[in-house]
């Protein structure tokens, strides 16, 4: 069984992190990290670099947690890469970091955290930054 | 002076209200694209070409002007903040402009590179300005000869001085001739290439073959590459330097200028060499040589100048001569032919108010370029967040309008579909886009001035060179043609004098290659992101 988590590098992914490490100790399962983009425009904020998937690793190895790190281009959005990585590892949790939206806002921007509340599975832990 | 009293009456014309917006709209365009990789000016030009048609010219080639030196300000903040060049002669920028972002500094890389394009711009722009009435006096007196022989020049330059390989140069410039070569006859009448098909004895229009080189062809090289791994932007505030900063750039700004406008105004010159040359004479000169490498001003000053003081070089040939040495004015000068405007030397007496407008509308533009690029930069960083499906779909839209609003015929339609298709296998198998652009475009022309000759003398080739000057051109032809071969040569009779073999032997050609390779390394590199086409070669 394996805890997956839908990391961004903002408040919001790290909170979902922390979340993560925290439940994956007290089951005491792996953690699968998930941090993908469509790979469609040059510049993506959301795709953690080098460093940044450097720190997540090197917290990890500190925490002493059974970790995989993933980072998928594929031309999928990122609740579909989420959603794929529960339904193969056979997921019993994801975790994932919610943003504060307005109703409005809500209604414009399709919803990544509203995809895999809706479609995935397992249980889902959402958390707010 | 004549010159000046011109040059104010092209700046009245330049400031009216609607030629100013013009020129607004042309410099936030450019910038855009020169922002992003794989468009360029020649691509946006060619794609506006259509819709301007409604313009007035000079209002037209204000926006173009613009545009054109937009590309030039855009292509270095993508260099500095992304280590990708937005074009190609922003190549060398992005050596030092991305270490010194990485290392905190991208806020000075930035203001150097804005700062020093405007300097060489303006300087640029002012030569241009004093130069091509010099250069036109001196080639109103060359005859149908000479003017062969510089055709035939600017074409073999671009074609064997640039891009990797000559192979693939020239087979790109027999693609331009041959679509070149479309239609009737201008002596006979007779058809050529048409296939018995009556819709192309007319020819290929200019704007559907650019427009599908540059638009299609890209867009389609994108569609086949869509997935990278997306980067960062380096965060930055706004742009800005320090009391060394400037003192360590002013000097690199001039040199970068001197450099730039000279290659820029020869055939073949673009904007790679110049930038290249620009930066190996910073690292020598410059009082802190451990800093290239790391992030070094210099690196950044001289190049960007150097850039943009070659863009105004090589509005020279193209506005005195009628002679494009890159891309863009390849396609502006297909722009003033589609307005019924003829170029070449008589174009500053016949068209004096649109060509001086264009002039000043230059200097204005670029203080323009200072004013939206040194506070906005890094919001100019952020179009790069685009996806790009959404940019390419835009991008094709227009070019299928464009194409179908030339002659409201739906088998330009067919042309630009078949033309783009080429456009994408050239990207694939790294054909420079260049040579052929220029080949459809000084094709026709170079074919007018042989027969004109031949005309002259009676069929007799010698008349072919029966100008000096087409005799001195001729000379330099052969030279460049021979140069792999003469260097060869001159390689082996070192190594022969030298026993030492082959570990001297590269060792003491390496400085020259270093030259060579880096310059073409830049070309690939570009068609690697598919922004050769907008290049200037």
């Amino acid at each position: 069984m394996t805890i997956v988590v839908g990391y961004v590098p903002t408040p919001e992914g790290e909170a979902a992190l922390t979340q993560a490490i925290a439940e994956a100790r007290k089951s005491n399962t792996k953690l699968l990290v998930i941090n993908s983009s469509k790979g469609d425009a040059l510049v993506d904020n959301r795709y953690a670099q080098e460093p940044e998937i450097q720190t997540v690793e090197d917290r990890l190895a500190t925490e002493g947690i059974d970790h995989v790190i993933k980072q998928p281009v594929r031309g999928h959005d990122a609740a579909a890469e989420v959603l794929d990585a529960a339904e193969e590892h056979n997921a019993e949790m994801i975790v994932i970091g919610l943003r504060r939206r307005t109703p409005v806002g809500k209604l414009i921007l399709g919803s990544v955290s509203q995809r895999i509340l809706l479609e995935a599975d397992c249980p889902v832990l959402a958390v707010k930054a | 002076m004549d010159v000046w009293s011109s040059l104010m009456d092209g700046f009245a014309t330049a400031l009216t209200p609607m030629n100013f917006l013009y020129a607004v709209i042309g410099v936030i365009l450019g910038t855009a694209v020169g922002v992003l990789p794989g468009l360029g000016p020649a691509m946006t030009v060619a794609l506006l070409l259509p819709v301007t048609y409604a313009l007035e010219p000079t209002s037209a080639f204000i926006m173009f002007a613009g545009i054109y030196y937009g590309g030039m300000y855009g292509g270095s903040t993508t260099s500095i903040l992304l280590n990708t060049p937005g074009e190609s002669s922003s190549v060398v920028t992005a050596i030092e402009g991305n270490k010194m972002a990485k290392a905190g500094r991208a806020a000075q890389a930035l203001a150097t590179a804005a700062i020093g394009s405007f300097v060489a711009g303006t300087i640029g722009t002012t030569l241009l300005a004093v130069c091509a009435p010099i250069v036109v006096k001196f080639a109103v007196s060359l005859g149908s000869p000479s003017y062969f022989a510089i055709m035939m020049l600017a074409l073999l330059a671009v074609t064997a001085v640039l891009g990797s390989s000559r192979l693939r140069g020239f087979a790109s410039l027999g693609l331009g001739l041959a679509i070149g070569l479309v239609g009737l006859d201008s002596v006979t009448g007779q058809r050529r290439l048409t296939f018995g098909q009556p819709l192309l004895s007319d020819g290929l229009d200019i704007v559907v073959v650019a427009v599908a080189i540059f638009a299609v062809g890209e867009a389609l090289w994108v569609a086949a590459h869509l997935r990278r791994t997306p980067l960062h932007i380096i965060p930055v505030g706004r742009p800005w330097m320090g009391k060394q900063d400037w003192k360590r750039s002013w000097k690199p700004w001039l040199r970068g200028t001197a450099f730039g406008f000279p290659f820029g105004a020869l055939p073949a010159g673009g904007a790679e060499i110049p930038t290249f040359l620009s930066y190996v004479t910073e690292k020598r000169l410059s009082k802190h040589p451990e800093e290239f490498g790391k992030g070094a001003i210099e690196g950044v000053a001289g190049p960007e100048a150097a850039n943009n003081a070659a863009a105004a070089g090589t509005l020279t040939p193209m506005l005195a001569l009628g002679l494009p040495t890159n891309a863009t004015a390849a396609v502006m000068l297909a722009a003033f032919t589609s307005y019924g405007i003829q170029p070449g030397p008589q174009l500053f007496t016949s068209e004096g108010p649109l060509v001086w407008a264009l002039i000043a509308s230059l200097f204005i533009g670029n203080l323009l370029l200072l004013i939206i690029n040194l506070p906005l930069a890094p919001v100019w960083a952020k179009l790069l967040q685009l996806p790009r499906p959404y940019l390419y779909a835009g991008i094709l839209f227009f070019a299928t309008l464009g194409a179908y609003s030339v002659n409201l015929q739906a088998f330009d339609l067919v042309i630009l579909l078949v033309l783009g298709a080429l456009g994408f296998m050239m990207r694939r198998f790294g054909l420079p886009v260049l040579p052929l652009i220029l080949g459809v475009i000084l094709g026709p022309r170079l074919e007018g001035q042989l027969r004109k000759t031949l005309q002259l003398s009676a069929g007799d080739p010698a008349g072919l060179w029966s100008e000096p000057i087409a005799v001195v051109i001729y000379i330099i032809i052969g030279i460049i043609l021979l140069w792999p071969l003469l260097f060869k040569l001159f390689r082996r009779n070192r190594a022969a004098a030298a026993p030492a073999g082959p570990q001297l032997k590269s060792g003491s050609s390496a400085p020259n290659e270093a030259g060579g390779s880096v310059s073409h390394a830049s070309h690939r590199a570009s068609g690697g992101d598919g922004g050769d086409g907008d290049g200037d070669g």
